[in-house]
């Protein structure tokens, strides 16, 4: 690598915050000219936040992004971005499933115009498709929506190394891989050493660490929005790569429960459920059970599948209940108080001749406000008033204030701050005492330890299953990041 | 996609099919249709439902639903029965007018993002009133030109056919062929990522909203042009006959999946309907419902074949 | 904080006050046109009138707060079914009262399960359904009917026209629904899930809610309701008539609208449906005194539907 000249793109002291989560802590990052760069992280890390800043989607509240030396502070735009050359593959996908590939691909150029478009449009991705997946029997005329989602894949990142005068001189590429097979993965990585050595940039995002150890020039680890290690590929092995990800000391930050930690074999799980390969998550009575991995490998899907396939009897919402993650997507409703989200899970016992009676509703808020400490002048008021770790105690307080024995949680404990979350873990662990079982999704490390088992996810399937006393950081990773 | 008959195109054939078995029954039940005059007969007010439901396609590209396009239609049709007739510079000044009302309208859906369905639920009153300020009881005359067009007797098939195909293709040429018809759908299928690319979703919403206030206006006048006289309530059946046209014909309600040519012969599917009833000789009362009944029996239909497809 | 919750209380309870407002300064308006003559009269004949839109907007607004893309289309379709059966059936004999009720509802409730069965079987959006269904149903009333105006029973008739003081009985049941109706939103399992699906389905169904379920009560109900309004409707009006419903396809929708119930969904206002109706029927009797046509007081309808939704916004961008 050739010292300092060539950067193309360079981040400096880089800070963004989400409310109470602070996703990046002053990242400082140089992608150079012809250079694979790979970032690896655990969950929280502040991959995906780097990413979006780099496209130009986000913008940071403090430090700067200079594009070929020219400083462009926060005027860094993603029309910016776009005309600069640089291209990002996120994760979901972006293109319109109701065109087809010839399509989407003039969406992204708008200079192919005027007559013959089409031919031009279609010359650019097919060749490019033949370029990166040889032999892919990719129909430029497809409609997206009826490709397989391989295929959509191949299309998108294919889309993204398109364009006049040699294409793009960054590409962004977010866990490529995770649609493909190992052939076309290996098609893919291939292109990118080409791409590289023809003059280009690229930023691989894996949790596959086999993929960017073989395919970066240079490895930035980062943790906790911050980039703690940084060094040329030829000095990793996949054994420094993990320990490089997880703590540097072990805190032990919460308090070591004692609990009995191993099954006693004779019980009989209450919640059974798997995917169609590997191995199988059981839950018995009185635990709490871990799902961890990297997000967005199956717990969410599991979690939902088992909430849904709950047994429903006439009585009540069930025997289960679910305290979202995603609280503005899956838990919240916008438009109601902080009472009424409390107690919706509810309800049904405090019907009188059909009447809901309101005077034990709201016994039920207030007794549930004091347990888990929400705090507010008035249940009154609307939830929005609420910070997000009150926001989420307050549905701690539905899921625990319903009858539901099983509580299925989806890592609940995003953007809370860190003193709310002690009094959760402390409820948490005496609810279990009493006998109610946790499924317990959670991104981060240190709360499996509240955990009497833990599963492991990976690609959609149970890759580990950790007894408490077999439980350790370096397992989790090597389990999360292993494969591929 | 190697196997020849793949669940799309069964699903783009659809409405055609339909058409052709409806065609087919009709002829069998009255050879004597099956000539120039009959044809006529049978298709005498396609042009104009077709027309519209072209316009209300142009909402649903962009994810948007018009219930005020019957109004509007209506109102089109009472300007050409009177000003576009005795003060023409007057009457297009008027149209064109009307073109811009329905930009300004996309306009401030789009800025300040609001449903479709209750802005022009509120303008069909607009358009109804000023039907009424402008023609206040049934009457006014149709320009001769607009007349002359509509009785237009071309050779072997009647004008309206030839009149659906041209206009089936030259919409299909702009949304589904053209480079910046391409964008235009792209906003209805995943309307970030064509933002991202660095498109006006306004300048979209826009041009979608004035393409169907054009497409009023030529359905208002193809109207007048076959019953030379106008009324304010003359089209107001033409909001839902247009919105189950441009689903018959294979539209969907969201994500800009949309076919002009489809659209055309789900507006020709519907007009059929009534005439198909009469020719069984059941009552002109099931008309709609006849109506309602082939599109609940298309909609079961692509129902089955993604499920087939989904096998 | 503290401003912010203010704020939001406050829009939250603006809507129906500013209908109810509205409503009196049209009604203020027109009497000092007037000089004062017909004031009584003119109320009288507003809460007439309201009463069948607050009728059918009941149901339409308890199908809108179930959230986007939720309306229904076929309300006109099933007053019109509704009536013309019942008439029919009832066949102008005050005996006939009671069970041409219940059949008028139950013509309702049938039209209401096949709406719920189309959206479920087809998996088409509500509007589609709805309206799929309104040409079969109106289809069917034609059939039925043979657009003969039938009389109601007598009782019917005068029941449906009654004035207490110069108060139209119906109103005051109405208003007695209209409360009961409320009750049901704000306090029974069923109005609390239908608020929360029109929030967040996918957090309602996470909560335990049975969301289908709660769909096709709120599917049922609307057209339930709009078949007690053809029944009554057609007893206050001399007959059941095919075209009817017409109108109503709007009202509904724009009493829902007006009266300050979200569009966007799970926020319902059930008084704004009086205020609002009670505002469009003055607003007309208004202009009417004004010497104004019949084409103005539709324009000035439609920009104040078009004004209100502007005001009031849209769901804002996620």
């Amino acid at each position: 690598m050739s010292g300092s000249q060539n950067i193309i793109i360079e981040l400096d002291g880089v800070k963004k915050s989400f409310g109470a989560v602070h996703a990046l802590q002053g990242v400082d990052l140089t992608v150079r000219g012809g250079e694979a760069l790979g970032i690896v992280g655990h969950n929280g890390a502040g991959k995906s936040t780097l990413m979006h800043i780099l496209a130009g989607s986000l913008s940071p509240d403090t430090g700067s992004i200079s594009l070929d030396a020219a400083t462009s502070d926060w005027t860094y735009s993603i029309g910016q971005a776009h005309s600069a050359g640089v291209r990002t593959v996120f994760q979901e996908l972006s293109l319109c499933p109701n065109l087809t590939v010839i399509e989407n691909t003039r969406i992204m150029h708008p200079e192919i115009r005027g007559a013959g478009w089409r031919k031009r449009a279609e010359e650019m991705i097919f060749s490019k498709l033949e370029e990166v997946f040889p032999g892919s029997g990719i129909d430029a005329n497809d409609y997206v929506d009826e490709l397989p989602i391989a295929k959509r894949q191949m299309v998108e990142i294919a889309r993204a190394f398109t364009g006049k005068d040699g294409g793009p001189r960054l590409v962004i590429l977010d866990e490529p891989t995770s649609s493909l097979d190992a052939h076309m993965s290996e098609q893919l990585l291939s292109h990118v050493r080409a791409f590289v050595s023809a003059g280009g940039s690229c930023i691989l995002i894996s949790h596959l660490l086999n993929e960017i150890l073989t395919t970066a020039d240079r490895i930035v680890v980062m943790q906790d929005g911050k980039v703690v290690d940084e060094r040329e590929t030829a000095r990793f092995d996949r054994h420094s790569l993990v320990e490089a990800m997880g703590s540097v000391v072990d805190e032990q930050t919460g308090v070591k429960v004692t609990m009995s930690d191993a099954r006693t074999g004779q019980s009989v799980p209450i919640v059974s459920s798997g995917f169609h390969e590997g191995m199988k998550l059981e839950a018995h009575h009185g635990e709490i059970v871990g799902l961890a991995g990297l997000s967005g490998h199956g717990q969410t899907e599991m979690l939902v599948d088992i909430f849904r396939n709950a047994p429903r009897d006439r009585s009540g919402a069930g025997s289960m209940a679910l305290v979202a993650g995603d609280r503005q997507v899956d838990g919240v409703f916008p438009i109601w108080s902080i009472a009424l989200n409390m107690t919706v899970s509810s309800l049904r016992r405090f019907v009188r001749f059909g009447i809901i009676n309101g005077d034990e509703e709201r016994r039920l808020a207030e007794d549930w406000r004091g347990r888990i400490g929400i705090q507010t002048p008035d249940l009154d008021n609307n939830i929005l008033s609420l910070s997000g770790g009150n926001q989420q105690k307050a549905l701690f307080a539905r899921a625990l204030g319903s009858d539901a024995q099983i509580i299925l949680m989806d890592d609940p404990m995003r953007g809370v701050d860190i003193g709310t979350k002690q009094e959760v873990y402390a409820i948490l662990r005496n609810e279990a005492a009493k006998g109610r079982t946790f499924l317990w999704y959670t991104t981060e490390m240190n709360e499996l330890e509240h955990c009497d088992h833990v599963y492991v996810f990976r690609e959609n399937q149970i890759v580990a299953s950790l007894p408490r006393n077999e439980l350790s950081e370096q397992k989790v990773l090597h389990a999360s990041f292993e494969g591929g | 996609m190697s196997s020849l008959m793949t669940p799309r195109l069964l699903r783009n054939l659809l409405p055609a099919i339909s058409l052709t078995v409806l065609l087919l029954a009709i002829f069998y039940l009255q050879p004597r249709a099956m000539s120039y005059l009959g044809l006529n007969l049978l298709l005498n007010l396609a042009l104009p439902i077709a027309f519209a439901t072209l316009a209300q396609m142009c909402m649903m590209t962009v994810n948007d639903l018009d219930l005020g396009i019957g109004a509007y239609v209506g109102f089109v049709a009472c300007i050409g029965a009177t000003f576009l007739r005795d003060t023409p510079a007057l009457g297009v000044l008027m149209l064109l007018a009307c073109v811009a009302a329905y930009a300004a309208l996309g306009a401030l859906i789009h800025l300040r993002n609001l449903p479709s369905i209750v802005v022009t639920l509120g303008m069909s009153f607009v358009w109804l009133g000023l039907a009424l300020l402008v023609l206040p009881t049934p009457g006014g005359k149709a320009p001769d030109w607009i007349r002359a067009i509509m009785t237009w007797k071309t050779p072997m098939l009647p004008f309206t056919i030839y009149a659906s195909v041209g206009v089936a293709l030259i919409v299909h040429i702009i949304l589904m062929r053209s480079a910046y018809g391409a964008v235009l759908r792209g906003v209805g299928g995943n309307a970030r990522s064509v933002e991202r690319a660095g498109w006006s979703l306004l300048r979209a919403k826009v041009t979608m909203y004035a393409l169907a206030g054009v497409f009023g206006i030529f359905s208002g006048l193809a109207l007048i042009g076959l019953t030379t006289s106008a009324d304010a309530n003359i089209a107001l059946r033409y909001t839902l006959l247009s919105i189950a046209g441009a689903i018959l014909g294979g539209g969907e309600f969201v994500g800009g999946r949309i076919s002009p040519i489809g659209a055309v012969i789900g507006a020709t599917t519907l007009t059929l309907a009534g005439s198909f009833l009469s020719f069984l000789r059941i009552s002109p009362d099931w008309q709609i419902g006849a109506q309602g009944g082939i599109l609940i029996i298309v909609l079961a239909l692509r129902i089955l074949i993604n499920r087939a497809e989904a096998k | 904080m503290e401003s912010a919750q203010n704020r939001l209380q406050a829009v939250s309870r603006l809507p129906w006050i500013w209908a109810f407002l509205a409503a009196f300064l049209v009604w203020l308006a027109t009497i000092i046109f007037t000089q004062g003559q017909g004031s009584a009269q003119i109320l009288s004949a507003a809460l007439s009138f309201a009463t069948f839109s607050v009728i059918v907007g009941i149901g339409q607004m308890y199908v809108i707060t179930l959230g986007p893309g939720n309306v229904d289309l076929s309300i006109p379709a099933t007053m019109t079914f509704a009536g013309a059966v019942s008439m029919k059936i009832m066949d102008t004999q005050d005996a006939m009262v009671l069970p041409g009720l219940v059949i008028a509802l139950g013509c309702g409730a049938a039209v209401g399960t096949f709406n719920f069965g189309l959206i479920r079987a087809l998996r088409i959006p509500p509007i589609i359904a709805t309206l799929s269904s309104s040409f079969l149903v109106q289809s069917a009333a034609i059939a039925y009917g043979r657009g003969i105006k039938i009389k109601p029973p007598p009782m019917l008739a005068e029941f449906t026209t009654y004035r207490i003081a110069g108060v139209p009985l119906l109103a005051i049941c109405v208003v007695g629904l209209a409360v009961l109706m409320g009750v049901v939103l704000h306090r029974t399992v069923y109005g609390r899930s239908v608020t929360a699906i029109g929030q967040n389905q996918r957090a309602a169904e996470l909560a335990g809610i049975s969301v289908g379920f709660i769909r096709f009560a709120t599917y049922l109900l609307s057209a339930v309701l709009a078949g007690l309004c053809g029944y009554l409707l057609s007893g206050f009006s001399g007959g059941a008539s095919l075209n009817m419903g017409a109108e109503y396809l709007l009202a509904s929708i724009a009493v829902v609208v007006i009266g300050g119930t979200s569009v966007a969904g799970g926020f319902s206002n059930l008084p704004g449906l009086w205020g609002a109706a009670l505002f469009m029927f003055l607003l007309v009797t208004m202009l009417n005194t004004f010497g104004l046509s019949a084409g103005f007081r539709l324009i000035l309808t439609g920009v104040i539907i078009v004004g209100v939704i502007t005001l009031a916004g849209g769901r804002k961008q996620s």
